[in-house]
Formats: C-alpha cells, sequence, structure tokens
C-alpha cells in the first residue's frame, strides 16, 4: 500500500500522529544536547565519513582482510548472495548443533532477510531479546523504527500484550513494572536457549572482530550462555581499524538515542573456548548499490535512526507507514532502488527539508539522494495518474512566461471569486487539511513594475 | 550455491563499478579531541548521569569498605569477587564450569581496565575472568579501576588497548537500561541493575 494511504490509518487514530510527534522530538532533543556537548562534532562527522568513503572504494580488499583476520581468530566466516542464502546458511548451522531454541539481539539485517518466519518454519523458536523488539514479537507486528522498535505503541498497549503474553496483572502500564516483567521472562530464555544470535554494528577489517552495541546488555546474555554465537552483517558494516571506533562510538549513541555512549559495547574476537562463533557477510543488494554514484552514499549508513527521529514525515506517520525494514529518509532511498514498483511512494513522503542530512553523523546527502530517487522512478515509468499529470502541467507552465502569467492570473482570479466546493475539489490533495492562502491584490509582476513607475522622475 | 562461489559472486559484482579511491584519514590519537580539568570528576558526573555511581577511595581496604556500604551487596546471597581484598565470594567459582550455573549471582566484583571521562564507561576485558557472563548475569555490579586510569576520551581509549587480544572485551557504562515503553528509562533491563565504579587511588 502506498505511504499516503497507510499514513492516513496511522494519523485517523485518536491523537496518535500528535503522540508519536512528541515522543520522537523528546529524542530529537536528547541528541542535540549531547552533539552540542561534543566541540569537534563537525569534525567527528568529516571522519565518519571520509572513514565509510575510503572503505566503501576498497571494499572488496577490507572484505578479504576481514575473512583472513576473522578465520585466525578460529571464527568460521560464510557469504551469502540475498537473504535467501543467509537464511539457508544460519538454518543450517542451527540444525547441525541440534538448536531448537534461539536468542536473538536487534538485527535489521536478520529483519530485512526475514530470518524468523523461515526459521519458525524449520520448527526453531525464536525469541527476540531486545525489549522493543520482543513487544513488537508478541504483537505480531514488525519494529516500526530501527533503534526504538516500539515507539509507535502505547505503554497501556504493552500492558494488554504483556498480561496475554507474560502474565502480568490485567490493566498495568507502569514501565517499570512491565520491563521488570519482561527481565524475568528474557531470563528465563536466556538461560533456557542453544543458540545466540547477534547483528554487528561495526566489523574491523584489521582484526577480524567485530563491535555489537545495545543497552539492554541483551546481545551479551544471549552469546555468553550457549555455545554457538551466529553473528550477521551487511558487508557494508567493514570499518579499516579499530582506532576508527573512536570515531564512531562517539557519534552512534549521541545520534541515535541521545546518550553519550550506549551501556554495552562489546567486542567480540573469536569463539569462547570449546565454543563456535559464526560471521555470515550479507549482499542483499548492496553491491548494486555501491555500483550507484548517485546513491551510494547511503551504504554509509550506522543505522543510528537520527534522520528518523527529525524527519517531520516520520514523526507524524509512524514507521510503518513506510513498509520497509528501514523506515523514514533513509529507507526512503534503500527501499526504492531495491524494489522500486513496491516503494515508489516513499522518496515523496519528504518534504526536502534537509534535515536528515544536518543530523547524519556520516553525512550522507539523504535530501539529495531523495531528490535523486523521485527522477530515477519517473525514468523508470513509476509515477502515475495525478503526480505525473500534474508534474508534467507544472513543466509546462514554468517553461513559459506567458503560460506562467496566465496561470497566475487565474489562480488569483479563481481563489478569489470561485466557490469553495469547486476550490476544494477530490484533485486538490492540498486542500484536504489545508486551508489555501488568500489571494493577494497584486501579483509580484505588477508591484515591480508600480514601484519602477513612482520611482520615475 | 556453496559460500566459496557467493564469496567471489559478491566480491566481482563489488569490483565492477567501485567508487574513486580516496584516502584514509589520519585520525590523531590526542589534540583535536575534547578534553576535561579534571577527568575523574567528569568520569564521575557522566557515570551518575548513566545511572551508575563512583565511589573513590584511598586503597584496596577501603574499598572493600565502600563495598561493605552498599546495600545490594549487604542484601546479597550469592557473592562473587575476582578483585583480591574487595568483598569475598561465596562459592568456587572455579567450580562452575559451566556459564549457566551462575544464574543465581546476586553481586559481582570484577576488575576493570581504565574509565573514560566523556562517557563514564569503563573498559573491561576477560583476562582473568572465567567467564565472562559474569559482566552481565549478576543482579548488581562493582568493578574497581585505579583513579588515575582515566582517559579524557574514546580515542584515547583506543590508543592504548588491543581488543583482539582477548575473546571478549568492552565498554560497560553504568547499569543495563531501557526506555522501549514509551520512551520511559527503566535502570535495570537484562544486566545489572546497579554498576558502582570503585576507583582506588593506590592500585
Amino acid at each position: 500500500m502506498p505511504h499516503p494511504s497507510l499514513a492516513e490509518q496511522f494519523i485517523s487514530t485518536n491523537n496518535r500522529a500528535a503522540w508519536h510527534d512528541r515522543s520522537l522530538w523528546f529524542v530529537r532533543e536528547k541528541r542535540d544536547r549531547q552533539a552540542n556537548d561534543v566541540p569537534e562534532w563537525e569534525e567527528l562527522r568529516k571522519f565518519a565519513s571520509d572513514i565509510k568513503q575510503h572503505t566503501m572504494s576498497q571494499l572488496p580488499n577490507y572484505l578479504e582482510e576481514f575473512e583472513r583476520n576473522a578465520i585466525d581468530l578460529g571464527v568460521h566466516v560464510h557469504w551469502a548472495v540475498n537473504g535467501d542464502e543467509h537464511n539457508s546458511i544460519v538454518h543450517s548451522i542451527l540444525k547441525r548443533h541440534g538448536v531448537k531454541r534461539l536468542v536473538k539481539s536487534k538485527s535489521m539485517l536478520t529483519e530485512e532477510c526475514h530470518l524468523n518466519p523461515f526459521l519458525e518454519n524449520h520448527g526453531i523458536t525464536v525469541i527476540d531479546t531486545d525489549l522493543g523488539e520482543r513487544i513488537v514479537q508478541l504483537r505480531n507486528e514488525p519494529p516500526s523504527h530501527i533503534v526504538l522498535p516500539a515507539i509507535h505503541i502505547r505503554k497501556e498497549e504493552v500492558g494488554e500484550c504483556f498480561h496475554e503474553h507474560l502474565g502480568t496483572e490485567q490493566g498495568a502500564s507502569d514501565p517499570k513494572y512491565l520491563t521488570e516483567a519482561a527481565r524475568h521472562h528474557l531470563r528465563e530464555q536466556f538461560l533456557a536457549a542453544d543458540a545466540g544470535i547477534t547483528g554487528v554494528n561495526f566489523a574491523i577489517a584489521e582484526t577480524g572482530g567485530f563491535v555489537v552495541c545495545t543497552n539492554e546488555g541483551n546481545a551479551d546474555l544471549g552469546v555468553s550462555l550457549p555455545k554457538l554465537h551466529i553473528a550477521c552483517m551487511g558487508i557494508e558494516k567493514l570499518i579499516p581499524r579499530t582506532k576508527d571506533l573512536g570515531v564512531f562510538l562517539r557519534l552512534l549513541a549521541r545520534s541515535a538515542t541521545g546518550q553519550p555512549i550506549t551501556t554495552y559495547t562489546s567486542h567480540f574476537h573469536g569463539p569462547r573456548t570449546g565454543c563456535e562463533l559464526h560471521v555470515v557477510l550479507v549482499d542483499n543488494g548492496r553491491s548494486q548499490l555501491l555500483q550507484s554514484p548517485e546513491f551510494r552514499r547511503s551504504l554509509n549508513c550506522i543505522r543510528c535512526g537520527a534522520c528518523m527521529n527529525t524527519c517531520p514525515v516520520f514523526r507524524r506517520t509512524g514507521g510503518h507507514s513506510y513498509e520497509s525494514t528501514v523506515p523514514g529518509p533513509i529507507g526512503s532511498i534503500l527501499a526504492p532502488f531495491r524494489d522500486p514498483e513496491q516503494h515508489k511512494s516513499l522518496p515523496f513522503a519528504c518534504s526536502l527539508c534537509g534535515s536528515c542530512t544536518d543530523v547524519c553523523p556520516v553525512k550522507i546527502d539523504l535530501h539529495h539522494e531523495l531528490f535523486a530517487m523521485r527522477s530515477r522512478l519517473d525514468q523508470q515509468q513509476k509515477l502515475g495518474g495525478i503526480k505525473k499529470m500534474t508534474m508534467q502541467l507544472a513543466s509546462a507552465i514554468l517553461r513559459r512566461t506567458w503560460f506562467y502569467r496566465l496561470a497566475g492570473h487565474l489562480a488569483r482570479y479563481s481563489l478569489r471569486w470561485l466557490p469553495r466546493l469547486l476550490i476544494y475539489n477530490p484533485l486538490n490533495r492540498w486542500g484536504r487539511q489545508r486551508e489555501l492562502p488568500s489571494a493577494p491584490e497584486q501579483s509580484f509582476r505588477q508591484m515591480y513594475e508600480n514601484q519602477k513607475r513612482k520611482k520615475r522622475p | 550455491m556453496n559460500s566459496a562461489s557467493s564469496r567471489n559472486r559478491i566480491l566481482r559484482e563489488l569490483k565492477t563499478a567501485l567508487p574513486v579511491s580516496s584516502p584514509i584519514p589520519h585520525i590523531p590519537d590526542t589534540g583535536t579531541w575534547q578534553t576535561f580539568d579534571n577527568p575523574l570528576e567528569r568520569f564521575s558526573e557522566l557515570l551518575t548521569i548513566v545511572g551508575g555511581t563512583c565511589v573513590r577511595v584511598r586503597n584496596v581496604a577501603d574499598a572493600d569498605t565502600a563495598l561493605q556500604q552498599i546495600d545490594e551487596w549487604n542484601s546479597a546471597v550469592v557473592r562473587c569477587s575476582l578483585v583480591s581484598g574487595v568483598g569475598n565470594s561465596t562459592f568456587d567459582l572455579n567450580s562452575a564450569d559451566d556459564p549457566h550455573q551462575l544464574a543465581n549471582v546476586d553481586f559481582a566484583v570484577l576488575p576493570g581496565q581504565f574509565g573514560v571521562a566523556e562517557n563514564g564507561a569503563v573498559w573491561v576485558t576477560d583476562n582473568g575472568i572465567p567467564h565472562r557472563v559474569l559482566f552481565f548475569l549478576p543482579q548488581h555490579l562493582s568493578i574497581v579501576i585505579s583513579s588515575s586510569q582515566i582517559v579524557h576520551n574514546m580515542h584515547e581509549a583506543y590508543a592504548r588497548i588491543e581488543p583482539q587480544q582477548y575473546q571478549f572485551a568492552g565498554f560497560i557504562s553504568g547499569p543495563s537500561k531501557t526506555a522501549d515503553i514509551e520512551q520511559s528509562l527503566v535502570i535495570g533491563a537484562h544486566g545489572a541493575r546497579s554498576v558502582t565504579v570503585l576507583a582506588v587511588d593506590e592500585l
């Protein structure tokens, strides 16, 4: 379904949009305070962007270097061209170990590959252990935000969900009480799990290790008890050197949630003694993206979610309106690049205000790419109906002076004299929730002419 | 399809149209970055902001005394300390050969390497720790560091560590927390409910 229709559903629920907007703006403000606390913030962004640019230009070399070093550490390294291959690799490892119960910390990659339903079809129980992800999993929904998966859900709804699934008191909605219930529930899951899956925030080429960041400690608990750890990562997660982490870790949590650093920043280098560690490197369209000069910078993304928290459209329409694992501004580039037909409405869910570009810690030119994506979709003949017609009309008018003048006259005349019913017709989508401006007495051209006449001696 | 052919396919695909090569930036260890007049004070402030506590003491004996003043320590039934002279263990850690056996540890006292002033984080490694889950599973945690070992920022931190020396190593900044229910901060998500850093002058 296109973004506007889904957004309409979201907005129509009692004050949901205003509440969602406030929640995310709160996070955005926390981010601002943290960014302002670091005098060299802009230098850090520049370093981060330069490191990523460099890494992308050498990506195959760094991947091979990472693989070499990881193998030396005793890690099993796997490569997957697409999501299906990723899923079957993970499944075959789990099968070999006879895994029945699996705990998984947050990994947008496994969401992207739809790993959970795949494994469940093969009889493996998958428990998402990030609290927000557990909430959406119990509600049988996808996450609505990459960092705050349950940001769209009210505490009363969490209470209902936990009452049903975890046996908490009916009507309870205190976040502290609900979190405590989840703590007990998930501790049992951690202790009963046969294997743990994590995502990867950064993989270090020069060491063959990787870093996982969480606030809850769920990734660490998930992989420090069972004997099997599988880490799934997109190939763009690579950085060349350990010291590059100094730059990225200073930016990541500040940009994401307005914290100086996540509670746990764990560095994994090889399996625990007597245990196994697997890393699955996944392409799934990333190499195609790297080949595109217009859109390749979106591969630099470190998944902090800052562009979502600041986006006026995302804040008011919710993550589910995007129907994409990664929603918001960055998702509106990644998704239509991969599947233009399904996601063609996303780059238009944007006012091109540029706020996403301003907050992006790795300086992705988000609003430029969003604009470019619109042209790409047009070239691919993906724009239909009214959008296409309106664009053609606008183009015809703006190219001809006489037509522009005439249209101006017509518009001013219509706004002044036509009945309301005719102006706010079904084709006028802008006017659905908004008042059009009142027509000015004179056009700019007329004012300019008058001014010139007055000045003449 | 096997992994080797996928590997070659991915690498081949990546090489078809790589971006123009750009140099890797030199990242200075010091100079460009934020520093603080009193790093220990800043560390302590930041640790408080992220929900932890920092207690500065003169020596190991005082650290032990400080620990005895923590309610959670006193009420802990199953305790475990890997810092000699600070606290005690109520069971023989060497007898636990499976990390699952540590499920009921109430309080653990563990060594840290150094603190980071800008974010209240402590660098810890699995060196000398029989099960790394001890950093995550106990209900409460105390980490012992030397009060002189506080770096200003993450760049200085990375200048002095070699994470590849350890199967596990990491930064821990305060207790486990979540804000996944309506952005309300709750301390004690899955990991430690409290983190007290004991900063010892003579360690």
